[in-house]
């Protein structure tokens, strides 16, 4: 195993639940669609082996419904700002007969307008925030599309946390027992009080010496 | 159409190296420049005609009456093995998004001879490759303008992407590419050698401004702009992938009338014409 992947299970023991970076990515679509007073915010995740775009959190009509919901990464106005990484306002999506069909048929939700802006962390492109249907009072403007890139760097490092942890596991089932055996003494370690954990550490200690020492021979 | 300037011989793209003294009386710089530039000047009465502007992007399609007519596409496609082809493109455009940029160009720039290459729609997975090789080849051919409605934030294509992007600069192919309103790294925008293109909120198609805090060098109509869309239909979009296309085509008009301007010398035009400089002369 190597020390990356290593590394990685004993992050699976003491990194949050997968529970929780989705709570992160639920609250950021909220806030989203609140801010715009949209009808409804979306995350979508780039599943880099699938090459698919998948719904991780939705705000709004469809919420219940659509999350892990999956469509290729070249298709819809999601795919095009995936693959330009250019965010991208539409005013009239009504105009495109063959865009309100598939929205339909893959959302039940036929949006008119749409704000959609990529989720780029480091040099990757994770995915991508859609706003549909921000209030009509509100004129577009590029301040507005500054704060949906705003929310955008909130949004990718919430989803490259996901990522991560769910790389972490996916670490942890595929090594069998010897990764377990660490993640669980890491996890442990770090739900024990202080008093407790001291000797503990102590012990990890003099077996870490122990066995760099039998490296050196 | 406007007075045209002859357009130089291929001789006059030859590399110089050095010049000797006895050259030196001899250079020429093939353009008439006037003691003032102002747009008149510029690309008053141009359309466009005689210049090619190439379309890097999802495909066009060709029959949309925002369009037409489009003097040739191609396609590159990923292989199961991994190699790239490049092939005639009779699929058109696979998502809308060329064909949006590609009626902008058509908008300003209606005698001008428009080119699709495709290297979107196709999936997300190896798009780096596809755009680099698109890229390169769109290059060899030599066409005046390149229209970049696309990035890339991956470190391992910037210094290619930095080397063709040098290369078109000094084969006289304009690269004019979208710049990012979010503060990530992506290429090829932020390379001096291209024309990087950000938004303006107003209406006028004409209307653009040179920017003096770069790295984005002209705020081009990037809000609310009508577009050709799939199925011939049309749109209101906002986005720095719109802005780029008036650009490109305000080059293509500019280079129209005066073919022998070099990349460096467009971009001095641009930006004396510009809004915010002598726009309004």
């Amino acid at each position: 195993m190597s020390e990356r992947n290593l590394q990685a299970a004993v992050s699976a023991g003491v990194l949050s639940a997968e529970g929780e970076h989705r709570l992160l990515l639920q609250s950021i679509v909220e806030v989203a669609r609140a801010i715009f007073s949209a009808k409804a915010a979306s995350i979508f995740l780039h599943d880099e082996a699938a090459d698919e775009l998948v719904f991780e959190a939705v705000a709004g009509p469809g919420s219940e419904n659509l999350i892990g919901t999956r469509f290729p990464s070249s298709t819809g106005i999601a795919g095009w700002v995936l693959v330009t990484r250019q965010p991208l306002v539409i005013e009239d999506l009504q105009n495109d007969p063959r865009w309100a069909r598939q929205a339909a048929e893959s959302t039940g939700y036929v949006p008119e307008a749409m704000m959609s802006v990529p989720l780029l962390h480091e040099e990757r492109s994770l995915g991508v925030l859609n706003v549909l249907d921000r209030s009509p009072e509100v004129d577009f403007s590029l301040g507005q599309m500054e704060l949906l890139g705003l929310f955008a760097n909130q949004a990718a490092i919430a989803l490259d946390l996901l990522q991560r942890a769910r790389h972490a596991r996916s670490v942890l089932s595929e090594s069998g027992g010897d990764a377990g055996v660490i993640a669980r003494i890491a996890s442990t370690l770090e739900g024990l009080e202080q008093e407790r954990r001291e000797p503990v550490l102590r012990l990890l200690r003099a077996l870490d010496e122990t066995l760099r020492a039998d490296v050196s021979f | 159409m406007a007075e045209q300037e002859p357009a130089p011989s291929l001789d006059e793209y030859l590399p110089a190296w050095s010049l000797p003294a006895a050259e030196s009386a001899k250079i020429g710089i093939g353009v008439e420049w006037p003691e003032r530039v102002t747009r008149e000047w510029a690309f008053g009465g141009s359309t466009g005609e005689g210049t090619r502007v190439c379309i890097l992007d999802s495909g066009v399609q060709a029959d949309h009456p925002l369009v037409g007519p489009l003097q040739g596409a191609v396609a590159l496609t990923k292989k199961d093995d991994g190699e790239i082809v490049i092939e005639e493109d009779t699929e058109g455009d696979l998502c809308g998004h060329g064909t949006a940029c590609a009626g902008v160009v058509r908008a300003l720039a209606p005698e001008c001879s428009l080119y699709s290459v495709r290297v979107l729609g196709a999936g997300f997975k190896g798009s780096g490759r596809v755009l680099l090789e698109g890229l390169r080849w769109s290059i060899s051919e030599g066409f005046d303008v390149i229209n970049m409605s696309l990035s890339t934030t991956k470190r391992q294509f910037a210094s290619v992407l930095h080397e063709l992007a040098d290369s078109a600069y000094f084969r006289r192919s304009v690269l004019v590419a979208s710049a990012h309103n979010m503060p990530v790294e992506s290429y090829p925008w932020r390379f001096s050698s291209v024309i990087s293109v950000g938004s303006h909120e107003e209406s006028d198609p004409l209307s653009f401004y040179a920017n003096p805090s770069p790295p984005v060098e002209f705020f081009a109509r990037g809000v609310n702009v009508e577009l050709a869309w799939l199925g011939g239909s049309s749109v209101h979009c906002s986005g720095n992938s719109f802005a780029t296309p008036h650009i490109s085509g305000i080059c293509s008009l500019i280079l129209a009338k005066h073919p022998a301007l070099t990349p460096f010398q467009l971009k001095n035009v641009l930006y004396l014409t510009s809004s915010n400089v002598g726009g309004s002369q």
